[in-house]
């Protein structure tokens, strides 16, 4: 490459495993300015390499590599099939900006969040890191098994930050999450194992020529395995069961995590096995994919606004956002899908982050963690609500907001390729995110009941409200502009 | 960047700014929102003149924004679109004066200041949209930026008028957006222009058209408050007078008839949606509305709720008049969009005066209003005999135009829909008229919270705006072929809409 000082995408795994490390060592519950300073970089790094990315993607781009990759490394100068091989193309790109913009901000809320000695905070800021670095890698891995290794690290934090609350039902919440991702990530790893048996090569750039429709059963087995494993862990419909009390039951801060960053990584190693190596075999699952997304659009909306407790409904909202990704896979074929896909990340990544981080303030400030505890909240804390209000924009697709630009890009290539159905169930949903998000803002604005709150609302630092505020005010933003992040993704492509 | 593209940008952030702004602000600090509220209001109708004077001389004013390659969020400030503009910049100004007063000492004015200024940044915004995306934008904006202001007094009763709104308008939002995507997809972008873009679509696409057609309508029919379509209006009554004021006479019904003109005019085109037989069915929901509207206006007790019926009814003249196919039916049309604003801000500003100095809410509360309060009782009736279209009234002007478009296209039977709507309109005002200037003074008023202190018969900041739109009702009658008036900018408009075409 041209700079071997400057590398961003080692650094945007090396810092935040830094970090982590150095709070390990500072002891429990401190390191959270040098986590905030190791994110601010990460962030400033991410959008170096997503511009450099975008500006010279389209000139590397090989005609005989669909995939191709803009900005290449590899490890210790090993290239593949020895070494380990780290690529960045737009998506991967994309994905890098959204993780850094995501937890930079929850980051400065978690560190008024978690007030020192908090128990479920002790642990907070090494395993964010570990989290942060994993994901980050799994971004920009170039071949199957390293892939498999980040998804163990980052499912293996995740679990740790929901258990690291400490209560019987967190415990009982993490190990049913545990047994989720760790079946997930075997069924992955049995498939790369009968990849690797049939074609002797896990990378994906070698994978891709490969693979082919009349492959062996053994192969069709491999794809599938890593397809449903990686479905368990995205909480796709009916595999959903261990997300709402895992992300229901956690403090707010790794909530938003978890909701934001954590499924839409096993997410886009769908679409990337899907655009890549699988390219060939996975949309005989097309429609599979989406008629679960459909249900889980239904099933998640429907359990949402039923739902009593506050956090257990955004966490519900996030199973039916799922939804929306894998309705996508039936019109991959026309290019405005893939870039509905990715600003669903976007909104749904900013959003339910801000909505989560604005849940966390309400609770933290009522002291009750019902829906029907929330009356009279406007009041007390507007910004919070304003910021819950934004981020319910997005999650109902309604203008101007990134959430309704996916919703656009779905309808029309849906409807530019007669698939009626699915701009009939993007539609269907946004209506039914519109009622779970007024039955919040609806209780919210209601008169607080005589007397209920004269214990007053408990005053909460203004950080956390403002952090809130800014990650939903992005969801929105963006809907205003969103022409960069999609030709970014076009770039390297 | 220039003055052309600045212009329409400057007309929106004179309200949204000082919405951001007054949102931040402490409940204590009075004189600073205030000052910020008329600041904005002054400027924006400042900045509405110049382009008003812009756009007659014939310059054009937009600016464009790609928000998604190839999809852009578009404005323009156009000869159709000024008159909506122009009607809300005015009014705005007088229902922010008015809200001074009507919500003096009240809790939480700064968020009903700052959301109620985010309602006229998204009226401007559907005023000044040059595509169905970017009306579609604003529209909704209008929809989540006006619900706070529904249920802004906090009661269960709010709430359930808040509900029954965004049930109402998310489903027709959905309608609308399907159709625009549909259009957006067959035609491949969505930008309005005169004599309409659909045309340029094949003969085989007409079934298509037809559909989307209705889901468009639909849409905006909610708003629009078309029959069946109108359930929410009723109910969403609870707000606060000056949002009712405003709610009715400006900003959501307005948009969703303004929406209907946009659609017909400059989507399909005039001549196109007659080829299709579009504009029949149109006219026929136009005048079951008219006559339902009415009708049921005459079993209302709730005085805001006869007035809300009232304007299902009268807001329904607008859709009629572009559904006549010809000149002087979309000039007739036209012309009511701004008069029926002016006359009906007038009668909720009364309203809002007899609820805030008598306690009055109920038509059979109001025996002997007119002496106690003879100017605001002088503005109502100026109004309401403006609704039943007396002669010397606005509502006299459209009703004229009205009638002889229908004639002149042929439907004799529009002119008995619009007498039949003048009837019921008196049947329904007149009575409340007669009680208020003859009936005698009651014991005692339900709840009088302002005492009369000489000549004055309540705040003059409710008293003034009612006084001025009475004022302008009587104006525009009397001075209707003057140079400057809606009529002679409705005749502009007609003119540059039916190219090649004829007009009065």
């Amino acid at each position: 490459m041209s700079d071997p000082a400057f590398q961003p995408l080692v650094w945007l795994i090396l810092l935040p495993l830094g970090w982590s490390t150095l709070a390990f060592a500072l002891g429990p519950g401190r390191g959270a300015w040098t986590a905030i300073a190791g994110l601010a970089t990460q962030l400033w790094l991410a959008f170096m390499l997503a511009v450099k990315v975008g500006a010279g993607g389209t000139a590397h781009a090989g005609p005989d590599s669909p995939m191709g990759t803009a900005v290449t490394h590899q490890v210790g100068g090993w290239g593949a099939p020895l070494g380990i091989d780290l690529a960045v193309d737009g998506l991967s790109a994309a994905m890098l900006l959204l993780t850094q913009s995501v937890a930079l901000p929850l980051a400065v809320y978690a560190r008024s969040y978690f007030k020192t000695g908090d128990p479920a905070g002790v642990w907070f800021w090494p395993l964010m890191g570990f989290l942060i670095a994993g994901l980050n890698a799994l971004f920009v891995s170039a071949d199957l098994f390293n892939i498999y290794v980040t998804l163990e690290l980052v499912g293996l934090a995740a679990v740790a930050l929901v258990a690291a609350g400490g209560g019987a039902q967190q415990v009982a919440a993490a190990l049913r999450y545990l047994f989720a991702t760790l079946v997930g990530s075997g069924a992955y790893l049995l498939g790369v194992a009968l990849l690797y048996g049939t074609y002797g090569t896990v990378s994906i750039a070698t994978l891709m020529p490969l693979v082919s429709a009349d492959a062996p059963r053994l192969v069709w087995i491999a794809g599938g395995l890593m397809v449903a494993g990686l479905m368990l862990k995205t909480a796709l419909f009916p595999f959903h069961f261990w997300l709402p009390p895992a992300h229901g039951g956690a403090p707010a801060p790794v909530s938003a995590l978890l909701s934001a960053l954590v499924v839409k990584a096993s997410f886009y190693l769908i679409l990337r096995l899907w655009l890549g190596p699988l390219q060939a075999l996975l949309p005989a699952f097309a429609w599979l994919l989406a008629a679960l997304g459909a249900a889980a659009i239904f099933w998640g909306s429907w359990q949402a606004i039923h739902a009593v407790k506050l956090k257990r409904l955004i966490a519900y909202s996030t199973v039916a956002q799922l939804g929306y990704l894998f309705l996508i896979f039936p019109l991959l074929t026309h290019p405005a899908a893939l870039k509905a896909g990715v600003m669903q990340i976007f909104a749904h990544g900013l959003a339910k982050a801000g909505m989560f981080a604005a849940a966390g303030v309400m609770i933290k400030a009522t002291g009750q963690d019902t829906v029907a505890g929330l009356a009279g909240t406007v009041e007390r804390l507007p910004v919070t609500l304003f910021a819950f209000g934004l981020a319910g924009m997005t999650l109902m697709g309604l203008p101007p907001s990134s959430g309704f630009l996916a919703k656009w890009q779905i309808i029309e290539a849906a409807l530019a390729q007669g698939h009626w159905i699915i701009a009939v169930v993007a539609l269907a949903g946004g209506l039914l995110a519109a009622v779970y998000v007024f039955r919040v803002l609806r209780q919210a604005f209601l008169l607080a009941p005589e007397g209920a709150m004269a214990g007053g609302v408990a005053a909460v630092p203004r950080a956390l409200e403002w952090s809130a505020f800014a990650l939903a005010a992005a969801s929105v933003v963006l809907g205003l502009r969103g022409v960069e992040l999609m030709q970014l993704l076009g770039a390297g492509a | 960047m220039t003055t052309n593209e600045l212009l329409p940008l400057a007309v929106l952030a004179s309200s949204l700014l000082p919405g951001l702004v007054i949102f931040t602000l402490p409940e204590s600090w009075i004189a600073v929102r205030t000052t910020l509220n008329l600041f904005g209001a002054v400027a924006k109708l400042g900045l509405v003149f110049l382009l008003l004077a812009g756009v007659h001389a014939g310059g054009s004013y937009g600016v464009r924004f790609e928000v998604l390659p190839g999809l852009d969020l578009a404005l323009k400030a156009d000869a159709l679109g000024m008159l909506f503009i122009t009607l809300s910049a005015i009014l705005w100004l007088f229902t922010t004066l008015y809200a001074i007063g009507y919500l003096e000492g009240a809790p939480h004015r700064s968020r009903f200041f700052g959301f109620f200024s985010l309602c006229v940044t998204a009226t401007m915004g559907i005023a000044m949209a040059a595509n169905l995306f970017t009306f579609f934008v604003f529209y909704e904006l209008l929809t989540l930026s006006t619900f706070p202001l529904v249920v802004h007094r906090g009661t269960d009763k709010a709430m359930k008028g808040g509900t029954i709104y965004l049930a109402y308008t998310l489903i027709g939002g959905t309608a609308l957006l399907t159709g625009i995507v549909w259009l957006h997809h067959l035609i491949g972008h969505t930008e309005f222009a005169h004599g309409g873009i659909a045309s340029a679509l094949g003969g085989e696409y007409a079934g298509q058209l037809k559909i989307i057609f209705l889901l468009l309508i639909a849409g905006v029919g909610v708003k629009a408050a078309l029959v069946p379509l109108h359930g929410w209006l009723p109910q969403a009554m609870v707000a606060p007078a000056p949002v009712s004021a405003l709610l009715h006479a400006v900003a959501v019904v307005k948009a969703g008839a303004f929406g209907i003109v946009r659609i017909v005019y400059e989507v399909y085109g005039v001549e196109f949606a007659q080829s299709l037989n579009l504009l029949l069915p149109l006219a026929i929901i136009a005048a079951v509305t008219i006559v339902w509207g009415s009708f049921r206006a005459l079993f209302q007790d709730d005085l805001k709720k006869r007035l809300a019926f009232s304007t299902v009814s009268q807001v329904s003249y607008i859709a009629l008049g572009v559904a006549l196919f010809g000149p002087i039916g979309t000039i007739g049309g036209l012309v009511h969009l701004v008069h029926q604003g002016i006359m009906k801000i007038t009668l909720f500003f009364c309203a809002g005066n007899y609820a805030e100095t008598l306690g009055i809410h109920k038509v059979s509360e109001m025996d002997g209003a007119g002496r106690r309060m003879p100017l605001t009782t002088l503005a109502f009736s100026i109004g309401a005999l403006g609704m039943m279209g007396a002669p010397l009234t606005a509502g006299a002007v459209s009703k004229a135009w009205l009638m002889d478009g229908a004639t002149a296209a042929g439907m004799d039977w529009a002119i008995w829909v619009l007498w039949t709507s003048s009837l019921l309109n008196a049947a329904y005002f007149l009575p409340i008229l007669w009680r208020a200037w003859f009936r005698p003074v009651p014991a005692a008023w339900p709840e009088e919270h302002i005492p009369q202190r000489g000549l004055r018969e309540t705040a003059w900041l409710l008293l003034l705006p009612p006084l001025l739109t009475a004022a302008m009702t009587l104006a525009t009658a009397l001075f209707a072929d003057a140079a400057i008036t809606p009529l002679a900018w409705a005749r502009l408009i007609a003119a540059r809409e039916y190219v090649g075409l004829e007009t009065p």
